[in-house]
């Protein structure tokens, strides 16, 4: 124990740079490049204001990921608590001082980024349970004692991210804390009490959806229902997609994005836009490419030796790989349309801020993956 | 127990696995829309960005011989009114509806329409706009969003003297689009439909091929660019074979009568002139006609909508003596020596049938009776032939069907027989009707058309011929003047001349072609012979003499004490007056035309009818010499 302990508070520079996992590095470089084209092609082939800015953000964003790749594996494990009680404290401070658009109040203005909270808490509660659960000892995990903290340290943010109103987000910050929670033994028949409380409460939820959200889900049930209204974004995401054919319409030539036919085709339907111009070849690389960037994260939690980093990185990667299914699944009308990002390709800073931190100490992990935690 | 460790990394073993299908799921999903059913998306994705624009193509012209446009084409104004591009439909009809003067009708109409289409395909609010209406919508077209003035095209009429043969247009009626599959597949806005005459038998040549515009248009409809014009093909033209300067001259001898007049080229079967009357004006229909209007053409007694040249029927009345007498004499029941002596009524069977001459005409032979247009003679004659084989010639010479081909407003007629009654009334012939045949009365109903082509048919010598508006149209019309021409040139008599008959593909009506010449002398005799029925009406100029027959078909029986009185037609109701009729061929010398004039009501065919014809005779042959050279020119004939 102190004898890895002392190896690792020797590792320099050089060996923080080499112990880097540069497939995942590259992948997300890749995927950062092929983000800056997509959004080009949103702007109908001119450098206009979403590139510019999105490139900017991933140029800045990236360094950040390589930044706190360097940062103590310990430091993350410490400060967990702290980043989470932060990030909450932002969303409190939505509530109060968020700004609105279109009808959902999700932003903080800092001047420099209106930052969404609900985005950073997706890696926050992967973070605060990892810590979580790395103390708790196994035989106590199903304890109801120990039970407490994790709800409640789920149910909170979700409630306030759920009433701003933003369920897709929601949805995501759950998807990652409860596949932290099992993976770290909680039992799978808790989550199946827990789903049946949420099913049996779900007419109550409905009847405080708000319209729009309730026309989403009738309309993902049936697409026709109202092709002109709600069902529209599906049709004509389904319409672009399957249009693109094998090799795709070209770069620039996504008739579907550049007539506007195609909604938030900078956000959540960037997939879509991709998959228009770049064709079935284009859509199965950018889907590899995310598989790639899963698995290399799985493989940081198989060689990370503390339970803390395995946690996370499984936990991150499980969440990493439902907003990739998410995002998809909506796009290609298998899912309801919610509202969630596609990682590093979608615009958005904060979504973009999130996945990079997230990223960043899954890459921390790696470096650090030796360091025994206490 | 296992450690923590082990438990995690057996739990993400199993989350794994689901991560494979699931990402397996998506991937087929892929598969399923980019590759299986991309055929489907690319056609929605061209749904979506393509849109088409049709325009209508430009109407076929109608010219007459002589190039001289009878129905054309002029520039109208017209107000379109594309629905997405206006902010507010309510409010920009109201503002319409003080610069237009639209009724709340026609809006509500137009609102509905707007409601049945896509928002992007314009409406047409009015096709027609005076000019001043036009520029009054262009001065402030700037606050009318989502109103075009266009300048577009439509059918004019120069005149209305042609309009029963060349008919007219007007807008699709449901009734077109259900039974014309080529109106349907244009399905192009704002298209004229032929509805009567030319206009309607040559309606899908003279219509033309639909155009389009497309264009590549973004999610918001905004036209984005031109993808593809096709200008679409103008309508064939057609040229007939109407004079329209005798048309004109026509119609304004008859414009205040009930009345019809043809013209023929006795060989080729050329109509040069086919007037009705009284006419309509044919562009009050281009534009949707007005209630008013409408209800005066159906109300007038006179009937303006009819053409009377083909839908009128008449009892041909004494005319058709030329063809009794023929039938006669070709089926050698009598001979033109047959004397029948005419006391003003001659009583068969317990029936007296009375001549229109009260004190009888005396001793008649065929050419006297035929000259004076003894009834009495005509009743033996009819008697002795028999109303079978009256029919039979009277068929021959195209009584009783249809002349054209595919006029929908022509009437066949009736040429009456035996098997005629027992099947169309359903009883046995009786004797008398046969003498009232002999006379042209009774059943005996023909269009003014057919009595035209039956005096062509004479007049050319007993050869059938076709009669023809459209010129072009019938590969054979000039087979008869090719053998009149070949027989003057290489004369031959008698059985060599019937021989060479096939060779040229006509068909002579006749047995024996003396007896036509006798009917054509009777008729000469008829109108230049002191003591026919139309002396009065002859012409002494050898250049313009014609050849006539009178006729009066009867509408109401003289009562007796009528009869007693001598009442003049012009002393009965309008209603009741005979009908006019009067047959001929022209020039006598060397026949080239025939005619007929029918005038409803209008007494005698020596007074009323004849006298018409004379004019129009001389100015046909008057312009006979013009339409000559205009054949050499064409090349196509002689």
């Amino acid at each position: 124990m102190l004898e890895s302990g002392s190896i690792h508070s020797q590792l320099s520079f050089r060996d923080k740079i080499l112990s880097l996992d540069y497939v995942l590095v590259c992948s997300i470089l890749l995927l950062g490049i092929i983000s800056m084209f997509a959004m080009y092609s949103t702007d109908n082939g001119n450098f206009d204001y979403h590139t510019k800015s999105h490139i900017s953000r991933f140029v800045v964003f990236f360094i950040f990921f390589l930044l706190i790749s360097f940062l103590n594996l310990k430091i993350w494990h410490q400060t967990s608590t702290l980043i989470y009680v932060f990030f909450f404290i932002l969303l409190l401070g939505v509530k109060y001082f968020g700004l609105s658009s279109s009808g959902s109040q999700r932003w903080i203005n800092f001047y420099f980024i209106n930052l969404q909270p609900s985005e950073l808490m997706k890696v926050g509660l992967i973070l605060f349970l990892a810590k979580y659960y790395h103390r708790v000892p196994l035989q106590d995990v199903n304890r109801i004692k120990f039970l407490f903290l994790p709800i409640i340290s789920l149910i909170a943010p979700i409630l306030l991210v759920i009433t701003q109103p933003d369920l897709g987000t929601s949805l995501l910050i759950a998807a990652g804390g409860v596949s932290v929670a099992w993976l770290a033994g909680v039992r799978i028949k808790f989550f199946a009490y827990l789903s049946i409380i949420f099913i049996s409460l779900l007419p109550i939820a409905i009847s405080f959806l708000k319209p729009y959200q309730k026309a989403r889900i009738l309309t993902f049930l049936n697409p026709d229902r109202d092709p002109l209204g709600a069902g529209y974004q599906i049709i004509q995401s389904k319409i672009a997609i399957g249009s693109g054919g094998f090799f795709g319409k070209g770069f620039l030539n996504g008739s579907q994005s550049y007539l506007d036919f195609l909604p938030e085709k900078h956000t959540d339907f960037i997939f879509t836009l991709f998959s228009e111009e770049f064709g079935f070849f284009g859509s199965v690389s950018i889907l590899l490419l995310y598989i790639l960037i899963i698995s290399r994260i799985v493989k940081i939690g198989d060689i990370t030796r503390s339970n803390f980093g395995k946690l996370y990185c499984y936990g991150f990667a499980t969440a990493f790989f439902v907003y990739v299914v998410v995002n998809m699944g909506m796009v290609l009308g298998l899912l309801p349309i919610v509202g969630a990002p596609l990682p590093i390709l979608s615009y958005g800073g904060s979504s973009m801020l999130s996945i990079m931190l997230g990223l960043g100490i899954a890459m921390s992990c790696r470096v650090y993956k030796d360091t025994p935690i206490g | 127990m296992m450690s923590k460790s082990k438990l995690i990394s057996r739990r993400m073993f199993i989350l794994g696995i689901a991560k494979t299908v699931v990402f397996a799921g998506i991937f087929g999903r892929l598969v399923s829309l980019q590759i299986n059913e991309s055929k489907k998306y690319r056609t929605l994705s061209d749904k979506n960005r393509f849109r088409e624009w049709r325009l209508a193509p430009q109407r076929g012209i109608i010219k007459d011989y002589f190039d001289v446009e009878i129905a054309s084409n002029e520039k109208v104004y017209q107000l379109h009114i594309t629905p997405e591009n206006s902010s507010n439909i309510e409010t920009l009809f109201f503002r319409l509806k003080n610069i237009l003067n639209l009724s709340n009708k026609k809006i509500s109409f137009l609102k509905k329409k707007i409601k049945k289409q896509k928002p992007w395909e314009p409406i047409i609010v009015s096709d027609n706009l005076s000019w001043s209406e036009f520029s009054r919508i262009n001065l402030f077209l700037h606050e009318l969003p989502g109103v075009e003035p266009i300048v577009s095209i439509a059918r004019v009429y120069k005149d209305t003297s042609s309009s029963h043969v060349v008919g007219y247009v007007s807008q699709v009626s449901a009734k077109d689009l259900k039974n014309k599959k080529y109106i349907r597949d244009m399905a192009v806005r704002g298209i004229a439909v032929g509805k009567t005459g030319l206009e309607k038998k040559h309606d899908q040549d003279m219509i033309g091929k639909v155009g389009f515009q497309r264009y590549e248009v973004n999610a918001y409809g905004k036209r984005i660019k031109q993808i593809h014009h096709d200008k679409g093909k103008a309508g064939i033209d057609y040229k007939t074979t109407i004079d329209l300067e005798v048309q004109k001259f026509a119609a304004k001898l008859i414009e205040d009568k009930a009345a019809s007049i043809n013209v023929m080229d006795i060989y080729n079967g050329d109509i040069v002139a086919m007037v009705s009357s009284p006419n309509y004006d044919p562009n009050a229909f281009v534009h949707g006609v007005g209630n008013k209007y409408w209800k005066y053409l159906i109300e007038h007694e006179q009937k303006p909508l009819m053409n009377k040249a083909v839908s009128g029927l008449y009892p041909p009345g004494s005319t058709i003596k030329t063809i009794v007498g023929l039938s006669a004499l070709e089926n050698d029941v009598v001979s033109t020596n047959l004397k029948v002596r005419c006391t003003g009524s001659i009583d068969f069977y317990g029936q007296r049938y009375h001549c229109w001459k009260k004190k009888g005409h005396g001793y008649m032979d065929m050419r006297t009776a035929i000259k004076k247009s003894c009834d009495v003679y005509f009743y033996e004659i009819a008697r002795r032939l028999g109303v079978d084989r009256l029919s039979e010639t009277a068929k021959k010479f195209g009584l009783g069907k249809r002349v054209l081909d595919g006029f929908t407003e022509e009437r066949p007629g009736v040429v009456p027989n035996t098997k005629w009654k027992k099947k169309y009334i359903g009883q046995n012939w009786y004797l008398g009707e046969t003498l009232h045949s002999g006379i042209g009365q009774g059943y005996y109903l023909s269009t003014p058309l057919q009595l035209c082509l039956m005096t062509a048919q004479l007049a050319n010598g007993g050869y059938k011929i076709k009669p023809q508006i459209i010129v072009g149209a019938d590969k054979n019309r000039n087979n008869l003047k090719n053998y009149i021409k070949y027989k003057k040139e290489n004369p031959v008599e008698g059985i060599t001349a019937d021989l060479i008959i096939p060779s040229f593909s006509i068909n002579p009506l006749f047995r024996n072609q003396e007896n036509i010449n006798f009917i054509k002398e009777a008729m000469y005799a008829s109108t230049n012979e002191v003591g026919g029925t139309s002396y009065r009406s002859r012409i002494t100029n050898k250049k313009f003499m014609f050849a006539g027959k009178t006729g009066s078909s009867q509408i109401k029986r003289f009562t007796a004490e009528q009869r007693e009185a001598e009442v003049k037609q012009n002393q009965i109701i309008y209603k009741d007056r005979d009908h006019a009729l009067f047959i001929a061929y022209a020039p006598v010398q060397n026949p080239k035309y025939a005619i007929s004039v029918v005038v409803e009501h209008g007494g005698s065919g020596s007074s009323a009818a004849a006298p018409i014809a004379k004019k129009v005779i001389k100015k046909v042959l008057e312009r006979d010499a013009l339409r000559v050279s205009k054949i050499n020119q064409i090349g196509k004939d002689i």
